[in-house]
């Protein structure tokens, strides 16, 4: 593997990387701009920065209001703001009426870590989720944000990009044929017995599962799902299809997410057993990254299980 | 346009579809729509630079109706400014078209922005002022907040933005009509000094009287003056303006009138047009 790099950091060397190439692209943050990683971006871009002080919701609207003049505003706070505080601007201000915002969520989830359940956004990809025409996106490691960053810059519409806070292993550069696109989850590892369906860090865990249960004979097939929604129906129905179950892994809640699209989708065209793997409806808590982790059973080993589970309700 | 008769009798016109659309629809908002009128006419038909038959001309002036309640009142405008046909205001909140009941910036052309969840407004038009200082462009932007509005504080978040950005081309009209849904600002929730808060902000502050329009072309013109500073113009003005039984009660904030108090309305609304059109003459 190509090493460690968090989600948060490939994306503030993405916004800088690309700013050249895309003009209209320009940067808003809440005085968070050494965490969500947009400093650097300021710095070789004062013109470009628009420091909104501690005014999330604010925030949001200035860059509705740019885009309406032809900029591609990207926000940027953590995801509990973003998404939690700024929900009903997101909705009224730039999806209801299709404006061309991507909406930056950063220290998604529970890898926040030490700052604990207040910081700890587990509701964001079902908030933005059920807001009509939003793409909700959650790239797993620092190669993909880069391309999901450019993508996104070139997307004509409302969306919401999520950000990790904690160092994930590169593991897309080592993925055969793999390719990003929005909208189109990218296959990360064959296989026939069930198939694994993560977003974020969790598609770094379904592949240690998917070796786990290897090692007991059990064949996973592990689908990276980055773009939530739309969510990329045709992948899960082949997988639900050809494997018979599916788990769902995210750091997220169960309730609304990643699991609840492929639920949702699943029971009206191939309804076959699904397991959530996610945070189980509580609020997280403090503590270091992988204590945390493991504290809400977001690890290789209890996904490998829930894997289990899945094949054992198959008919 | 800039005769102040032919701005009083395109108010009182103003007024009238104004009235005509919520009777129509058996909903909306008159109370704060005829408050208002007078300084949407004095834009659209004196101040901004606009082009009705391009109305997403990129150089154009702006304007974001942040009490998008008053809808009755900026369509209105817009069909008399030539946007869309005036007959087109029989559809207005009608599922026949998409007059929506806040503005829609999608499907009603020469709405700048989508509004309706009050406190939002504000902070696009700030985005919209910022857009033109960072592109070198010379369009303003003009925004309509009400004074039950900015009890939101994400209207202060939007000033001190403004203020820090040195908005000298954003100018928001303050329409302080004392009411709001439920009573007297003063007693749902206080804001005055409105003029010192906003002096407070950094804000270039003007009061006037808004439904007199040589203190609203003049205030206009002096906020233009006035480069490193956003400019607020706080307008003393009257809920329900120019319909006798709807001035000043806040109950006529968000109802429809009834077809015999429609009638008493038109008919006065009626004779202030006739009365203007002799004067025109």
């Amino acid at each position: 593997m190509a090493g460690k790099i968090a989600t948060r950091g490939a994306y503030g060397e993405a916004l800088v990387e690309l700013a050249e190439k895309y003009p209209q692209l320009v940067v808003l943050d809440a005085d968070l701009s050494g965490a969500t990683m947009t400093k650097n971006f300021s710095k070789a871009y004062p013109d470009r920065f628009f420091n909104c002080g501690i005014a999330e919701a604010n925030m949001t609207d200035i860059a509705a209001g740019m885009s309406t003049c032809g900029f591609k505003p990207f926000t940027n706070t953590f995801a509990i703001f973003a998404a939690g505080r700024c929900y009903e601007q997101v909705r009224n201000s730039i999806a209801y009426p299709g404006l061309n915002v991507t909406v930056v969520g950063s220290h998604g989830g529970i890898s926040v870590g030490e700052d604990g359940a207040t910081h700890q956004c587990i509701e964001d990809f079902s908030l933005m989720r059920t807001i009509p025409g939003m793409l909700v996106c959650c790239p797993c490691d620092g190669n993909e944000m880069k391309l999901a960053v450019e993508a996104l810059i070139n997307y004509e519409g409302p969306a919401y990009l999520r950000l990790g806070r904690a160092p994930v292993d590169i593991v897309t550069d080592e993925t055969p044929d793999y390719k990003f696109e929005l909208t189109k989850a990218a296959l990360m590892k064959d296989g026939s017995d069930v198939t694994i369906i993560a977003c974020g860090m969790n598609v770094q865990m379904a592949l240690k599962a998917a070796e786990l249960l290897a090692a007991d004979g059990i064949s996973a097939r592990v689908i990276n799902m980055h773009t939530i929604k739309p969510l990329d129906e045709e992948i899960v129905l082949k997988a639900a299809k050809e494997t018979g179950c599916i788990v769902t892994s995210e750091e997220h809640s169960v309730i609304g997410g990643l699991g609840g699209a492929v639920s949702e989708f699943l029971a009206g065209t191939c309804p076959v057993p699904v397991v959530r793997h996610g945070v189980n409806d509580v609020f997280g808590r403090s503590g270091n990254v992988n204590a945390v982790l493991e504290h809400f059973g977001l690890t290789a080993e209890v996904l490998a299980e829930k894997a289990k589970q899945a094949i054992a309700l198959k008919k | 346009m800039d005769k102040i008769n032919d701005l009083k009798l395109m108010a009182a016109k103003t007024r009238l579809l104004a009235v005509d659309a919520v009777h129509g629809a058996k909903s909306g908002h008159p109370g704060g729509s005829l408050s208002c009128a007078d300084a949407l006419v004095a834009l659209y038909f004196s101040k901004m630079n606009i082009d009705p038959a391009n109305p997403k001309w990129e150089d154009r002036d702006r304007f974001v109706l942040s009490k998008g309640h008053c809808t009755p009142a900026l369509y209105s405008v817009l069909a008399l400014r030539g946007f869309f046909p005036v007959e087109d205001l029989k559809l207005f909140r009608s599922i026949k078209a998409h007059y929506s009941g806040h503005p829609d910036m999608k499907n009603v052309p020469g709405v700048d922005m989508s509004t309706g969840s009050l406190g939002q407004g504000l902070s696009a038009a700030v985005g919209m002022a910022l857009a033109a200082k960072v592109s070198g462009k010379s369009y303003r932007t003009y925004a309509i907040c009400g004074d039950g509005e900015i009890a939101e504080g994400q209207i202060w978040e939007a000033a001190m933005a403004a203020a820090k950005w040195k908005l000298g081309n954003l100018c928001m009209f303050l329409d302080s009509n004392g009411l709001q849904i439920d009573g007297k600002v003063e007693d749902v929730m206080p804001s005055a000094p409105l003029d010192k808060k906003f002096d407070a902000f950094n804000w270039n502050v003007l009061t006037i009287n808004g439904h007199d329009f040589n203190e609203i072309l003049a205030a206009l013109k002096e906020a233009e003056k006035c480069t490193d500073k956003p400019t607020v113009i706080i307008m003393k003005t009257e809920k329900g303006k120019g319909v006798s039984f709807m001035e000043n009660q806040a109950g006529w904030h968000g109802k429809a009138p009834d077809d015999e108090q429609y009638a008493t309305a038109k008919a006065e609304l009626e004779a202030v047009i006739a009365e203007l059109e002799k004067e025109v003459k």
